[in-house]
């Protein structure tokens, strides 16, 4: 079940009125970030910074331990007298690979977390939800699998905070 | 200074602080909409599109035939060679490379400064980067000489048992330079999911649709997405900041290692980031004028994006005097008769008229004018203003690289470099190539950022006393 709001103040007040009342299976789709949104129901914290520092620490440690190998073990050359195990030398290589690493776990990480790709999803079959959640309007869902769901009852909670519309959406 | 010639009823002043509007005032999040995803969504491509990138494309082929005959017959048909071994090749790597640093420096940095008026420039200036770093990394491809060996650069186990040696510059290079095409990818690609599903819940057609929505990944905006996208987009610039620092001063240090007098200083990683984001805001203004001009974006580009690139080139263009001036110091104060001798050669041997090019362009021309807020919002002159600095930046790569090498220590090794037909011709191809790409990024991508314009508007703000809903909180 979907409502449609016309600002994103609007959303937040009902949003945070229905997790208030216990809804719990719930989100909201809005055209640009409103993280007032995401606390009203009750989404703090993501896993994407620590995906990006695992991300990172891992490329740091292969590039680095792979030079070592490289050039200790695997094909040492003598450079100007240096010593094989030259590692200042190293960080360079090792420090662009923690970033390559790290941004690509940063971006990966977040696509994967969203559950993206899924070019399908019962959102989209609702009449007004491809005319507005990409442009100018704010939705509130309220699901089906939310114990305190029930067709009638929840029309007629989300009618009560004033939206443009409310639909309910096949799935 | 100017500011007095403005008036305080001038509509393009925001009463509040003084300074130029960031957006034009009125908009609604319809309108941005409307205003950016029309552009692209439009059945209808102008003429003057067709015209540019007809020659764009036509000056491309260029670097087509000028690779294919040097495939054929090796570098020798470059200048390249004792005692210049470095040429055009190295020289318009390191300006491509730099003109790109401008994009991330808006997309990065001036997002975790929390700059807002980055947003309405942000998207192009990192398609710039992108395109300016294909150009980059063409020319150190095929300045390895046999470019189908060039595989050989990477870490990669082979049946010759030979490896990489991690203590060279030059491999580092291929780490930072290949690392910040990735990311710069990645970074844009992200900015663009979100837009993507604007333009496919937008497309009139079902083609336009599906591509784009193929493209938006399935984006629907829920709010658990969107705070994982803010963290993922805060991160990416986090990481981007120091890569493209690293990426620029790992390239100094192909040169500055080398014991070359007017190479070997400890300045050159300073200056040339400098160097690169002064080039790089110079090309971003030469894009963005006759962008907003022919898509009539004066109202999401202000005179605010004009006023504020003007600053930054000032400002980068102050610190690339410093440098200059310090190398002209440091080669009198080292007392080293090489470089002192380099010095005077630089700026009075035969070749010293590309130096006194560098100083007209990058100094003597922008330096003294960019002071003046009347001139940094009048566009015919930052137009002419970011192609000069453009041309300055190549000479400085010129004079770096060729006036220190063609008069080396012994006299009788003496020689000079002379570009050839081949030399220029990739050169300009580039140029081409790069025109071409970005009259297609034009046309098919929303080239200003539209969920990032909607966030700035007014009509974003939260507001605790809307009108109230009923029966909230019972």
């Amino acid at each position: 079940m979907i409502a449609e709001f016309e600002t994103p103040s609007d959303l937040v007040r009902a949003a945070q009125a229905a997790y208030h009342d216990g809804w719990r299976r719930m989100d909201c789709y809005t055209p640009y970030p409103v993280e007032e949104a995401a606390e009203a129901i009750g989404f703090h914290k993501d896993r994407v910074s620590l995906l990006t520092l695992t991300g990172g620490l891992m490329g740091l440690c292969a590039m680095f331990s792979l030079e070592t190998w490289i050039s200790t073990l695997a094909y040492p050359l003598n450079i100007g007298g240096r010593p094989t195990y030259s590692w200042p030398a190293f960080i360079v290589p090792a420090y662009e690979w923690t970033i390559l690493f790290a941004g690509l776990s940063a971006a990966f990480g977040m696509i994967a977390l969203n559950g993206l790709p899924s070019l399908y999803h019962p959102l989209f079959n609702a009449p007004n939800f491809r005319n507005g959640a990409t442009d100018d309007k704010f939705f509130l869902c309220l699901e089906a699998l939310d114990p305190k769901y029930d067709a009638s009852g929840t029309r007629a909670y989300l009618e009560s905070m004033g939206p443009n519309s409310v639909v309910e959406v096949e799935y | 200074m100017a500011t007095k010639d403005i008036k305080p009823e001038d509509p393009r002043i925001d009463p509040k602080t003084g300074e130029f509007r960031v957006l034009a005032p009125g908009f609604t999040f319809k309108t941005v909409t409307a205003k950016i995803a029309d552009i692209v969504l439009t059945p209808t491509t102008s003429l003057g599109w067709f015209a540019l990138f007809s020659v764009g494309g036509a000056v491309a082929t260029l670097v087509i035939v000028a690779v294919t005959w040097l495939f054929l017959k090796g570098t020798g048909i470059w200048a390249v060679s004792q005692p210049v071994g470095w040429g055009f090749a190295i020289i318009n790597f390191v300006w491509w490379i730099g003109i790109g640093h401008a994009g991330t420096l808006i997309s990065a940095i001036l997002l975790l400064f929390k700059q807002q008026w980055r947003n309405s420039i942000n998207r192009f200036a990192e398609a710039m980067t992108i395109f300016a770093v294909v150009c980059a990394g063409l020319f150190p491809l095929i300045h390895v000489g046999r470019p189908w060996l060039a595989y050989w650069l990477f870490p990669l186990p082979n049946t010759m048992n030979v490896w990489p040696q991690f203590r060279s510059p030059l491999l580092w290079d291929v780490f930072a330079v290949s690392t910040y095409a990735t990311i710069s990818i990645v970074f844009w690609y992200v900015g663009l999911i979100p837009d993507f599903g604007t333009m496919r819940d937008r497309a009139k057609t079902k083609f336009a649709a599906y591509i784009y929505g193929l493209l938006s990944l399935g984006w629907r905006g829920s709010v658990r997405h969107w705070v994982r996208y803010e963290t993922a987009s805060l991160l990416l610039a986090g990481l981007a900041t120091p890569l493209v620092l690293s990426v620029h001063t790992v390239i100094s240090f192909d040169f500055a290692v080398a014991v070359i007098p007017g190479w070997h200083t400890t300045i050159f990683p300073p200056y040339f980031v400098a160097g690169a984001v002064y080039s790089g805001f110079a090309m971003v203004l030469t894009l963005a004028i006759p962008l907003r001009k022919f898509y009539h974006l004066e109202a999401l580009v202000t005179d605010r994006h004009m006023d504020n690139m003007g600053k930054v080139m000032l400002t980068t263009g102050l610190i690339v005097a410093y440098g200059y001036g310090m190398e002209v110091f440091m080669a009198w104060y080292s007392a080293s008769h090489w470089e002192f001798f380099m010095m005077w050669n630089r700026m009075f041997g035969p070749m010293g008229w590309s130096y006194w090019v560098l100083i007209l362009c990058n100094i003597a021309i922008p330096l003294t004018t960019l002071w003046v807020r009347k001139w940094r919002t009048n566009m015919t002159f930052m137009f002419v203003m970011s192609l000069i600095v453009n041309t300055g930046m190549w000479f400085e790569r010129f004079v770096i690289v060729v006036t220190s090498l063609y008069r080396d220590f012994l006299p009788s090794s003496w020689g000079t470099y002379r570009a050839t037909k081949w030399d220029y011709m990739t050169y300009f191809g580039t140029m081409g190539l790069f025109t071409a790409l970005f009259l297609l990024f034009v046309r098919f991508l929303p080239m200003i950022p539209m969920n990032e314009i909607k966030m700035m508007l007014p009509s974003a703000k939260i507001t605790a006393k809307a009108k109230p809903a009923v029966g909230a909180g019972d």
